[in-house]
């Protein structure tokens, strides 16, 4: 079995991201910079019903607006759409000014139809019906263990509680979509992805061209969070008409339509039912939660969907324990993959319920947390947080803090059962007489820091620097590679770099003739390959990643009981991710997935009106992220554990933020706001001081 | 608010100079006709009216000047990204809320998705292309390499002229002056502390009561 060297110089060390400076520069052509010769511009028009059939799409005069190219309807004749946002038909022109005449000049002929865009109302029976003739709501899925209802007789403390999650949307900052070309040697689309291989297959699909014909490419790109591993109906749209006009299509979305059309978390009711022994063993847990994944409700649609369950009890064993689970269709855009996916509401609800039974029964949150939480490496991620954090001196009982600013603090669990590696990462080097290397991967990087850790891993294994190995990836040429999701790229791709590697040494090894061709001897090595290069080939290899990441973390916070406005003091995260790679982006990494998670909790949420059907926040004004001002200290906790090999951080570090903070307000104030996000309103309703929002 | 906004310095066509200018036909409006309001602001732009076909635009880009013909509608994002090849400054909204388009106007930070190409000529206009000097990085730069102050880096380029601009106008600043310097710009990675970090430190400034690190060992 292989294994990690025990003594290393850049693994576990901070190596600056090596493709930092192109960033730095704008230097890096990110997909939406892309000016491939003679490119148009493309764009969508989208449905302006939430419901509708749609009769006739007449793109005569939107054909006759100079500079237009090409205009194409989605699909042909009658069809219905099911959401705000639904793609109609796409132009492509000479400029964006052109595109955003001819999209006003297509004539689209529909009825209205009912909808529904409330999961509360979609899941009545009398609701209109997002697919005619079907349910809304899905059959329920039911897990049962032990004897639940015998079992809460038998609890000393139980708590019922109704914990609520919004639909939240990704917005990487760069929207989706791709520059098309499609020639008579086949179709090359530069995405903006994070999963170049599903992008060239997912094309090819919907093209009906053979795999070998469709090339995807991404040197860099900005940012994904799960949605964007397909083309997406916006790719198979900007490759049609760069088919239609002969010409390279840029069609990058809209701040608007990203809101609309691709992908989102879905939202979750969650109706927990728990209770305790005496000594405050978790002893029954009966819990209800539905939760819409929009329009096709997880069936599958153009970007990959997904359902609305959630891990229940999540990082918990109760002996007895129930769970019913629903996910129900609504007018509006499908959900996607969403940075670990079902675990934010999971750990939302079920630590809230946690934080909820531990007042009832009078013990400390924390230490109900460790006589119940299963996790060994949790356990010693809590004392250790606790300690750093300062959890003792700093807790208080709930609503006991003076003064109209009242402070609080929380703390919840993460567990990410995914994030291992994908066996069938391979991936190539080419060594030169000169002594210079490039290594090639099939993957992408998407901000997370690929290219860093293949630079790292190889300067390690052969004696170099970081600065000395090129890395090319982004590029369905190169040997194949996994998408960008689950957590799972470091964990799939410095195995691969380790075996590429060791075979690479052995050959050079072989045939120059020194014994142990790294570091100082590396130059002498490679020149003596004459004049022609050694190219390797690798695959992942078992034994050097693992999976199963776990992490806690506790929040400080001060809620103004004026005003409503909760702001985050300091946030401690506690995680591991095995053998660390590169220090500095891992933090990044953490850093990145605790202001997401405050997003969550404080100030993310899709707000559809009921009467037309849209998405009212869809941009950034009203649909807030954490800015620089919101920020709070973050203090950061590895723990190293090189023997498990390599783990992926990106999810388990959002995973238990939103707990963690709505825990600190509910200590704050004494009452808990159990609906994300925890709006000054929500929590001025929760203290009694304006009446609780109308929902009707 | 930009400081462009703020100042109004921008000639003719800032925002605020534009409202203003509204304001006081708006107070003429109050007791002349609505008709006549607008018969006197077609008369005060008779003269000045272009387009809507492509007139010749100069822009002075990173000290170089370039020729474009454009339709006046054409942003200055637009005219930079696609019209020449300054992809640096990037598109996230294109309606004045996350800032990856900002770029300096004479050493002010503006949203260049809402600043008509036309508008900006006869400005020194500075990209992110222009911040680094015969292949070294500027110290701000610098900073966020070091500091790894970007993940996906399509935020990047906008923080980079925030920060920029507040270290032309203020050398020293607080905590406080960058998260105010960068309260227009948006990063969904989440790499905010790092920033702040990056920027005290091409300042010359101690960095307190940001993220900070440990490893333990088993």
């Amino acid at each position: 079995m292989p294994s990690w060297p025990t003594e290393t110089k850049y693994i576990g060390a901070e190596t600056k991201r090596i493709d930092a400076p192109q960033k730095l520069t704008g230097e890096a052509r990110y997909s939406s910079d892309i000016q491939a010769d003679g490119w148009l511009y493309g764009m969508i028009l989208r449905s302006k019903w939430p419901s509708a059939k749609i009769t006739s799409v007449n793109l005569d005069k939107a054909k006759q607006i100079p500079g237009i190219k090409a205009v194409v309807t989605v699909d042909d004749g009658e069809r219905t759409v099911r959401y705000y946002g639904e793609e109609i038909a796409a132009v492509a022109g000479t400029s964006k000014q052109a595109c955003l005449d001819a999209l006003k000049a297509i004539e689209v002929k529909a009825t209205p139809l009912p909808f529904v865009v409330r999961e509360e109302e979609a899941i009545k029976s009398d609701s209109p019906k997002v697919f005619e003739g079907s349910s809304n709501s899905s059959d329920p899925r039911v897990r049962e263990n032990g004897n639940v209802d015998k079992a809460f007789s038998e609890c000393a403390a139980v708590i019922e509680g109704f914990y609520s999650t919004p639909v939240q949307i990704h917005n990487p900052m760069e929207t989706h979509g791709s520059t098309a070309s499609w020639t008579d040697e086949g179709v090359i689309s530069w995405a903006s992805t994070q999963g170049i291989s599903s992008v060239r297959d997912s094309l090819a699909g919907a093209l009906k061209l053979d795999h070998s014909k469709v090339r995807a490419i991404c040197d860099f790109m900005g940012g994904g969070f799960g949605a964007k591993f397909n083309a997406g109906v916006e790719g198979v749209l900007a490759a049609r008409l760069s088919k239609e006009t002969k010409a390279p299509v840029r069609l990058m979305l809209t701040r608007f339509d990203q809101a609309l059309a691709v992908g989102n978390r879905p939202s979750s009711f969650q109706k927990i039912k728990m209770g305790a022994l005496a000594d405050g063993t978790l002893h029954a847990f009966d819990a209800e939660n539905f939760g819409t994944a929009g329009f096709a409700a997880g069936g599958a649609t153009g970007g990959g969907g997904g359902g609305a369950d959630i891990p229940m009890p999540y990082l918990y064993r109760v002996p007895n324990a129930r769970s019913s689970q629903r996910v129900v269709a609504v007018n509006a855009g499908s959900a996607r993959a969403f940075r670990a996916p079902g675990n934010p509401p999971a750990s939302f609800g079920m630590e809230s319920a946690m934080d909820d039974l531990a007042v009832k029964l009078g013990m400390d949150p924390l230490e109900f947390r460790l006589k119940n939480d299963p996790s060994e490496i949790r356990q010693r991620e809590y004392k250790l947080g606790a300690e750093k954090f300062g959890w003792k001196e700093k807790y208080k009982k709930p609503g006991s803090s003076g003064g109209i600013v009242k402070t609080g603090i929380g703390c919840a669990g993460a567990a990410w059962p995914a994030g291992g590696a994908s066996r069938r990462t391979q991936g190539e080097a080419q060594i030169n007489p000169d002594g210079s290397i490039e290594f090639r991967l099939g993957v992408q990087d998407i901000g997370t820091g690929t290219k860093t850790v293949i630079a790292v891993v190889a300067a390690e294994m052969l004696g170099l620097k970081p600065e000395q190995i090129t890395v090319r990836v982004g590029d369905t040429n190169y040997p194949p590679g996994p998408g960008s999701g689950g957590s799972t790229t470091c964990a799939s791709i410095s195995p691969t770099v380790y075996d590429i590697c060791n075979k690479a040494l052995d050959q050079l090894q072989t045939q120059s003739g020194i014994a142990d061709a790294r570091g100082a001897n590396w130059f002498a090595a490679c020149k003596k390959l004459g004049v022609t290069p050694l190219t390797v080939h690798g695959q992942w290899q078992p034994g050097l990643s693992s999976d199963h990441a776990c992490g806690v973390q506790f929040a400080e916070v001060a809620v103004d009981t004026d005003t409503g406005f909760v702001s985050v003091k300091k946030i401690v995260a506690v995680h591991d991710c095995g053998l660390i790679i590169d220090k500095l982006t891992l933090e990044s990494q953490i850093n990145g997935g605790v202001i997401m998670g405050m997003g969550y909790a404080l100030y993310e949420e899709r707000v559809m009106d009921e009467l037309s059907g849209v998405v009212l926040n869809p941009n950034f004004e009203t649909y807030k992220l954490p800015g620089i001002a919101d920020v709070p200290e973050i203090d950061v906790y590895l723990i190293n554990m090189p023997e498990r090999g390599v783990i992926g951080i990106g999810e388990p570090a959002t995973v238990p933020t939103a707990g963690a903070i709505a825990n600190a307000v509910a200590n704050a104030i004494g009452v808990r706001v159990s609906s994300l996000p925890i709006t000054p309103a929500k929590v001025l309703a929760a203290l009694g001081k304006v009446p609780p929002p109308v929902t009707t | 608010m930009k400081d462009s906004d703020k100042d109004g310095v921008f000639g003719a066509h800032s925002r605020r100079t534009f409202l203003k200018s509204l304001g006081t036909v708006a107070a003429t409006a109050a007791t002349a006709q609505v008709n006549s309001v607008a018969a006197e602001l077609e008369k005060v732009n008779a003269e000045k009216i272009i387009g809507p076909e492509a007139v010749p635009v100069t822009l002075k880009i990173n000290g170089q000047k370039i020729k474009l013909q454009l339709e006046p509608r054409v942003t200055l994002l637009d005219a930079l990204r696609n019209y020449s090849s300054f992809t640096g400054p990037k598109e996230g909204c294109d309606r004045a809320s996350c800032g990856a388009c900002t770029v300096l106007l004479d050493d002010l930070p503006v949203y260049s998705c809402q600043k008509l190409a036309i508008e900006a000529q006869g400005k020194e206009i500075t990209t992110v292309e222009g911040l680094a000097k015969s292949g070294k990085l500027s110290p701000v730069q610098q900073a966020f390499f070091e500091k790894d102050a970007l993940m996906c880096g399509y935020c990047t380029p906008g923080f980079l002229m925030s920060v920029t601009a507040l270290l032309k106008k203020n050398p020293h600043p607080t905590t406080d002056d960058v998260k105010h310097a960068c309260a227009g710009n948006i990063c969904r990675c989440g790499t905010h502390p790092r920033i702040l970090a990056a920027a005290l430190q091409a300042a010359g400034v101690a960095a307190n009561g940001t993220t900070k690190t440990e490893v333990i060992n088993a």
